[in-house]
């Protein structure tokens, strides 16, 4: 289970969350949707403690944590409980694949190298790079790439997975692979929350969507009531513009 | 099997193509019978070549050039990182610092000799001095850029696994900025030969650049063209150092 609590933040005058609470139950699958520069990413990245929040509070399972005054202890152990899929990859360039996916594993949970190296292979096996162990990033395509930081989530046995936009700086017929091996990690049971536009994605895997607008929750609800019978305004028209984006999207 | 070995002699030779044909130019241009003042022919340049062998001056000269110019790399490739990493961490030096050695660049480095001579004299620090102070800027803009270019999302990684700043250093910062370290490398020892030649030609006793100046007084064309072969020899070798190295430390970024 993971819960934010009236989160606010502030860049300058800037008042970039006003008010933000997210609950997601254990298993669950929250995807939260938003026009751009509405907070998304700054939410997540709150939530992982890559920005300082001005004040909240953030559960992980047991453990409950003040988003402004947290310890270093604190945010070491939310760390270890998350685990964050970045739009861009952010990928150790000098790295293979697996040891991409070890490192967190090693030098984060002090795992074994032999150990992190057999989960790594089986977590690379399982997005379907068995082949590419040793591959650098400049030697993946872009999908492949994100599917070793899709791995490299995985492997860390994370209580919540963070993904930000994951598909969007993808090549369009990559898309659909990665969005399918997130799908298998939800179908794991992983708790996670995903910042996203694919709708065909939401309608599939989520188990609430959440609409985000100029730092506050809109609305939020089951991906039937969001997406066919929104009772928001903004929701509607956000929407109608995304949907007429997307062609493989119909209800 | 066949077909890959003509491949190679194509890739290999075509190169060298154009070097053989100015070669044969200039030995029928210096065959016996023309005008032969203003060029030596070939053999008269091998012959001198094979003599300066024997009696050790071409391996004294070469050796002296050489280390000097190693020195002067060490020194001013020293310094450059050393700055560019202060700089490029450090707001503070970064403003104090950073306009200074941008007005330093924009001075030819060559007007620098005179000063440099008034300074050090004429004696082997001079010429340590002229390499250091050429190579530190290729090396330090290049380091200085690589480490601004290093990408945050990558730091921020490093934070998310509580990297200590050494493995933060190791992992990231370096591997991050070494592509361009590695270019400000190879830019630098076109600079380095440079100025070596131009220092070791105004002031010394060793040297390539003392070989081509003497030369040029007694008028021997056969040792100033015969320097100027090493010059493009060390030349053709400092570069292939530079690609080794560029293959040897960022092998990841083969695609
Ligand atoms: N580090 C920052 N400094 C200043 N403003 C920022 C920073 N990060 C984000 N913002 C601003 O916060 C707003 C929300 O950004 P973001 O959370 O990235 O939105 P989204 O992910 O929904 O597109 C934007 O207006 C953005 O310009
Ligand atoms: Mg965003």
């Amino acid at each position: 289970m993971i819960e934010v609590k009236n989160i606010k933040k502030n860049f300058g005058k800037h008042s970039v969350l006003k008010d933000v609470s997210v609950k997601v139950e254990d298993g669950q699958v929250v995807v939260i949707l938003g026009p751009s520069g509405s907070g998304k990413t700054t939410l997540l990245r709150c939530i992982n403690f890559l920005e300082n929040a001005d004040s909240g509070r953030l559960t992980i399972g047991n453990l409950e944590v003040d988003l402004k005054k947290s310890t270093k202890k604190e945010i070491l152990n939310i760390r270890r409980r998350t685990a964050f899929v970045f739009q861009n990859y952010n990928l150790f360039a000098n790295k293979t694949a697996i040891e991409n996916v070890m490192e967190g594993l090693v030098t984060g949970r002090h795992v074994p190298k032999a150990q992190a190296r057999e989960r790594a292979e089986e977590a690379l096996n399982w997005v379907g790079l068995s082949d590419k162990f040793n591959y650098y990033p400049a030697q993946l395509s872009g999908g492949q790439q994100q599917r070793v930081g899709i791995a490299r989530a995985f492997v860390l046995d994370p209580e919540v997975i963070l993904f930000d936009e994951p598909t969007s700086a993808l090549d369009p017929e990559l898309v659909g692979e990665t969005l399918d091996i997130i799908k298998k990690v939800a179908e794991k049971g992983i708790t996670m929350i995903v910042v996203t536009h694919e709708m065909s994605f939401a309608q599939d895997v989520a188990d609430k969507v959440i609409f985000m607008d100029g730092g506050i929750v809109v609305e939020e609800g089951t991906p039937e009531v969001i997406f066919s019978n929104p009772k928001e305004e903004r929701t509607k028209q956000f929407l109608s513009r995304i949907i007429s984006l997307d062609p493989n999207y119909s209800i | 099997m066949v077909v890959k070995r003509t491949g190679n002699i194509v890739k290999f030779g075509i190169p060298w193509i154009i070097p053989a044909f100015v070669l044969l130019l200039w030995y029928l241009s210096t065959r016996p019978g023309m005008n032969n003042t203003l060029m030596p022919s070939p053999d008269k340049v091998i012959q001198k070549t094979f003599e300066m062998i024997k009696n050790g001056q071409l391996w004294e000269y070469l050796s002296v050039s050489t280390v000097r110019a190693g020195k002067g790399l060490l020194l001013g490739g020293f310094i450059g990182l050393t700055l560019a990493f202060l700089t490029g961490f450090n707001r503070i030096l970064d403003l104090t610092l950073d306009t200074s050695i941008q007005m330093l660049r924009t001075i030819p480095v060559l007007a620098a000799i005179s000063i440099m001579i008034i300074w050090f004299g004429i004696g082997e620090r001079v010429k340590v001095y002229m390499v250091a102070f050429g190579v530190f800027f290729p090396i330090y803009i290049n380091t200085y850029h690589g480490i601004k270019s290093i990408d945050k999302g990558l730091m921020e990684m490093g934070a998310v696994y509580g990297l200590s700043r050494f493995r933060i250093f190791t992992d990231i910062i370096l591997p991050g900025a070494l592509p361009s370290i590695l270019v400000g490398v190879r830019l630098s020892l076109g600079t380095m030969w440079l100025l070596l030649i131009a220092s070791e030609q105004i002031a010394t006793d060793a040297g390539i650049g003392y070989m081509a100046m003497s030369a040029r007084e007694l008028l021997q064309m056969d040792k100033i063209v015969l320097a100027i072969i090493l010059y493009a020899i060390l030349g053709k070798l400092s570069d292939a150092w530079a690609t080794w190295l560029e293959r040897k430390l960022i092998r990841w970024r083969e695609r």
